[in-house]
């Protein structure tokens, strides 16, 4: 796998029932596109994180499919609106078949 | 389309003033509050009247990433060099935190570096000393100066002291490596026959090609480079403009270039330590 890869979330502990909030999410990864070449000539794999997915409660939030030409550590942020109590759960898929998840709960007063 | 027809009219009649700092103030994550314009220090005072923070020449979203340790993505850099605090390393079984405890135990380090340091009979940089502390102390590999792991770890030092002023020492036993700073930064090098204080004395508000020149304060390193994705050390910097000057550079970590980051430090003293900023 790659290494140092470690996904960060922040979401606001707790919104109010159909509240639109603020979503930041990112992964330490070095993206690396596959067109780079080492000192000696030869070509470096491909190794990105190819899909981001959001879901809330079962329902998905946003699905990305992410490209090449992406930069190293990939920041989201986005909104999100918030119809009751719930988690978040956010999923990272790498080229090399792992999959880094994170969730976090949102309560709604 | 119309805001963008009326930009676009700004964009023309303001010409070179673009390039020119703003009045912006920074607050990191809420409530780390930044000095980012303060009054030249005595020696400076024939210079500038006012000593600014590079923060200042960048745009809006730039200077917004620094603002929140969430974006900022030198703190990934702050991150790992925490992970190494902890770790054990080298013969004598000990690590950054066998000595130091806690790395917020190192709050008011980097706002005096580079500093005299009488055992050694020299001007220390951070990097020097954290190599120091790793061969002589910790019996551990000494790292590349300029490498990422050094540079992460003196973002980590640098990241608990941000918002103190910087107040390195110019008199005294340092007195002699400051003025051989001095002297290197008004020394024109390379084919293009460039000192530091060409750009960023004569020329600081203007553009250099597709850039910003600022002040060239160093109160914000290690620096966050959107350009490489990276955080990079201060002598790294010196190394490429010197470069760009089309000279034979000095390497990160040789005396001319401790001395010059001893005299460009000294430049800002009173400016908050930022590091780990975010730049262009």
């Amino acid at each position: 796998m790659a290494d140092g890869v470690k996904p960060r979330v922040r979401v606001p502990d707790e919104a109010k029932a159909g509240e639109v909030i603020q979503i930041k999410t990112l992964i330490s990864h070095p993206m690396e596109s596959g067109q780079r070449r080492d000192d000696d000539g030869n070509l470096i794999p491909r190794s990105i994180i190819n899909r981001f997915t959001v879901e809330f409660e079962g329902e998905s939030v946003i699905d990305v499919a992410m490209e090449p030409a992406i930069s190293s550590n990939p920041y989201f942020e986005f909104e999100a609106t918030v119809p009751s109590s719930g988690s978040f759960v956010f999923t990272w898929y790498d080229d090399d078949g792992d999959v880094y998840t994170e969730e976090k709960t949102v309560t709604v007063a | 389309m119309k805001t963008r027809m009326l930009s676009l009219a700004g964009l023309l009649l303001a010409g070179p003033a673009l390039a020119d700092p703003d009045d912006d103030t920074l607050v990191i994550n809420g409530e780390i509050e930044i000095v980012t314009k303060a009054p030249a220090p005595a020696h400076l005072e024939d210079v500038f009247d006012t000593i600014i923070s590079g923060w200042h020449y960048r745009n809006d979203e730039t200077q917004a990433i620094e603002a929140d340790d969430f974006e900022n993505p030198g703190m990934l850099g702050v991150e790992a060099a925490r992970d190494d605090w902890f770790e054990v390393a080298g013969t004598g079984e000990e690590s950054c935190a066998s000595c130091h405890g806690e790395p917020e135990e190192m709050a008011g380090v980097r706002p005096v570096y580079p500093k005299w340091n009488e055992d050694a009979g020299e001007v220390r940089t951070l990097a020097m000393q954290v190599n120091d502390c790793r061969t002589s102390r910790m019996g551990a590999e000494p790292w590349k100066y300029a490498g990422d792991e050094m540079t992460d770890m003196v973002a980590l030092i640098s990241s608990v002291s941000r918002g103190m002023p910087v107040d390195v020492a110019i008199d005294g036993p340092a007195q002699s490596t400051w003025e051989a700073g001095r002297d290197i930064y008004y020394t024109r090098y390379g084919r293009l026959e460039l000192a530091c204080a060409n750009c960023h004395e004569d020329n600081n508000g203007s553009m250099i090609r597709a850039d910003h020149l600022s002040q060239g304060q160093i109160n914000g390193f290690p620096t966050y480079r959107l350009k490489n994705a990276k955080l990079n050390a201060v002598q790294s910097r010196f190394k490429g403009c010197i470069r760009d000057t089309m000279a034979e550079t000095f390497e990160p970590g040789s005396p001319e270039l401790v001395a010059l980051e001893l005299y460009v430090a000294s430049r800002g003293n009173g400016l908050s330590v930022e590091g780990p900023s975010v730049r262009n």
